[in-house]
């Protein structure tokens, strides 16, 4: 099948459509406006329902009301309107509902600016509600990743009935690449025996994060972190690029990681042993993807769009074992490749401590 | 072959339009391909720019931050991007709106004056495709031939009588390159 160029926030709304998404509620906010822009045009065409709504706050609640109904149903924001969902997305953990979110990252705190950026990473990975919960966070690097992952972002968030979050940033949203769409499947939706679609003479179904009983409260509490535990053993996702025999390891997510890349070419041409780590599923968090390099491996470099957030997770990872350095471009400025093999040969070695 | 390309201009003359041409052209050689604009708050008027990258190998980052060539649409572009370019790059200037000069001594420099040559053409609006005509002959990034099947794929049927004007334009700019004294290469 021919290849074509894709907007990386329209394969979104493409990768979503072909997961068999049918729901989509949102209100514009750049840089992922032409995601809700092209799904306004595509669900109806499949029969599907896009809703612009008054305001995140109630997009993020229509996302929880048509979960509960059983449907396959997604939102997507970027920072700020991110923000403004987090009380419904701890209420979607809190229920079990299964829906994909989509935040393509910008500039913070505050309005801060339309720019892409990484700085979400705590909110995504760390719990950015309230309580004791979890969020599956898939960040995708290229077009034709973001469609082969939104499939896999909507069937993990039925097989553990859990939100999912997709992370990407402005430039991912933006930039064209080539896309394989292949033929596209008539996708079997699980069946969801616990959704509310009216009692029919049976049990009633009440989907609800309400357990007012502490004694009630703390086995939900005690149920949902098995099943954390359970995606933690099972779902973590990376890539490894050029990893044999590095002594320096560099490890970075979406767009940091394509330029990471770039860096790591450059290295070994000049004869450096570099490679890089890219962590598909910011959580769980990939430490599997660190034992095998840990025995070679002199140090870490870690490269992100902000001040140091995934770093600590690789800290926890290495847990003092090897050296874990951070370079970072914040507020909307990329990480040059250029100033990051800067970095690298400063480090390389073990100079420049 | 590896080709990072970047096309500044004022938005509205086309600057992102022509990226994307590239892109697709190289798509349908089979090679890898990206393109990235600038998303800015920007508007008719303001700066545009993209860049495209044609590669025979995957392409590792698609932020094309060292271009090897530089298209300048206007003077803002040229003053903001000429540092940029590597080593041995080229640097191709839009005359008609550009009235400076490039300062590099180490790259390829031509002056095009691109919207002159498609008034001749009779439609200022090809002065993009004059300018890419230009890169590809210089460059061999992608076919002309390409190029036109990438028109013919990505305008409606309603606007393929623009086809043959837009092929000469790209005929227009690549003559002019190919016989340097009349293009004034620096």
């Amino acid at each position: 099948m021919a290849k074509i160029l894709m907007k990386g926030n329209e394969a979104i709304g493409e990768g979503a459509v072909r997961a068999g998404c049918r729901y989509f509620f949102g209100y514009p906010i750049t840089p992922q406006s032409e995601l809700p822009h092209y799904l306004a045009k595509r669900l109806p065409e499949v029969g599907g329902v896009y809703l612009q709504s008054e305001s995140e706050t109630g997009a993020i609640n229509m996302v929880y009301g048509a979960a509960g109904a059983g449907a396959r149903v997604m939102t997507s924001s970027s920072g700020p309107g991110i923000s403004l969902m987090q009380e419904g997305i701890s209420y979607l953990a809190g229920a079990e509902l299964p829906c994909v979110i989509v935040n393509m990252i910008r500039g913070g705190p505050g309005l801060g600016n339309i720019a892409p950026a990484q700085s979400d990473y705590f909110q995504a990975t760390k719990g950015g509600g309230h309580g004791d919960y979890r969020v599956i966070v898939l960040a995708p690097a290229s077009v034709q990743e973001i469609i082969d992952l939104m499939r896999v972002a909507f069937d993990l968030a039925d097989r553990y009935r859990n939100p999912v979050m997709v992370a990407g940033d402005g430039i991912l949203g933006q930039m064209m690449e080539p896309v394989e769409l292949g033929e596209e499947e008539e996708i079997q939706i699980p069946p969801r025996p616990w959704a509310a679609t009216g009692r029919m003479g049976g049990e009633k179904k009440l989907i609800n994060s309400l357990y007012i009983v502490p004694e009630e409260l703390e086995q939900h509490n005690l149920k949902l972190a098995r099943k954390y535990a359970l995606i933690t053993e099972r779902e973590q996702r990376w890539e490894e690029y050029r990893l044999g025999g590095a002594k320096l390891v560099l490890v970075a997510f979406g767009t940091a990681a394509r330029i990471c890349k770039a860096v790591v070419d450059r290295c070994r041409e000049e004869g450096l042993a570099v490679g890089l780590i890219r962590p598909i599923t910011l959580w769980p968090f990939p430490q599997k993807a660190f034992e095998p390099v840990i025995e070679e491996a002199e140090r870490f470099l870690v490269v992100e769009m902000n001040l140091g957030q995934m770093v600590e997770d690789v800290r926890l990872t290495v847990n003092g074992r090897r050296p874990v350095h951070f370079y970072g471009r914040c507020g909307g400025m990329l990480p040059v490749a250029a100033d990051v093999v800067r970095e690298v040969k400063k480090l390389y070695g073990g100079e420049g401590q | 072959m590896y080709e990072a390309i970047l096309i500044a201009g004022f938005g509205g003359q086309g600057v992102l339009s022509t990226g994307q041409l590239l892109a697709y052209a190289g798509m349908l050689e089979g090679k890898h391909v990206s393109w990235i604009p600038s998303y800015g708050p920007e508007m008719r008027g303001g700066t545009a720019n993209c860049g495209v990258t044609i590669s025979d190998s995957p392409i590792s980052s698609p932020v094309v931050t060292e271009p090897t060539s530089l298209i300048v649409m206007n003077r803002p572009s040229l003053e903001k991007f000429e540092g940029n370019v590597v080593p041995g790059g080229l640097i191709l200037i839009n005359s008609s709106l550009v009235d400076i000069k490039a300062t590099r001594k180490d790259v390829r420099v031509y002056y095009i004056p691109a919207n002159e040559l498609a008034e001749e053409l009779g439609n200022a609006r090809v002065a993009g495709n004059v300018i890419l005509g230009a890169l590809l002959e210089l460059t061999r990034a992608v076919s002309l031939d390409a190029v036109e099947k990438s028109l013919r794929e990505v305008l409606p049927a309603h606007r393929h009588k623009l086809i043959p004007l837009n092929r000469q334009a790209l005929e227009t700019g690549a003559a002019l390159v190919r016989r340097p004294a009349t293009a004034q290469a620096g």
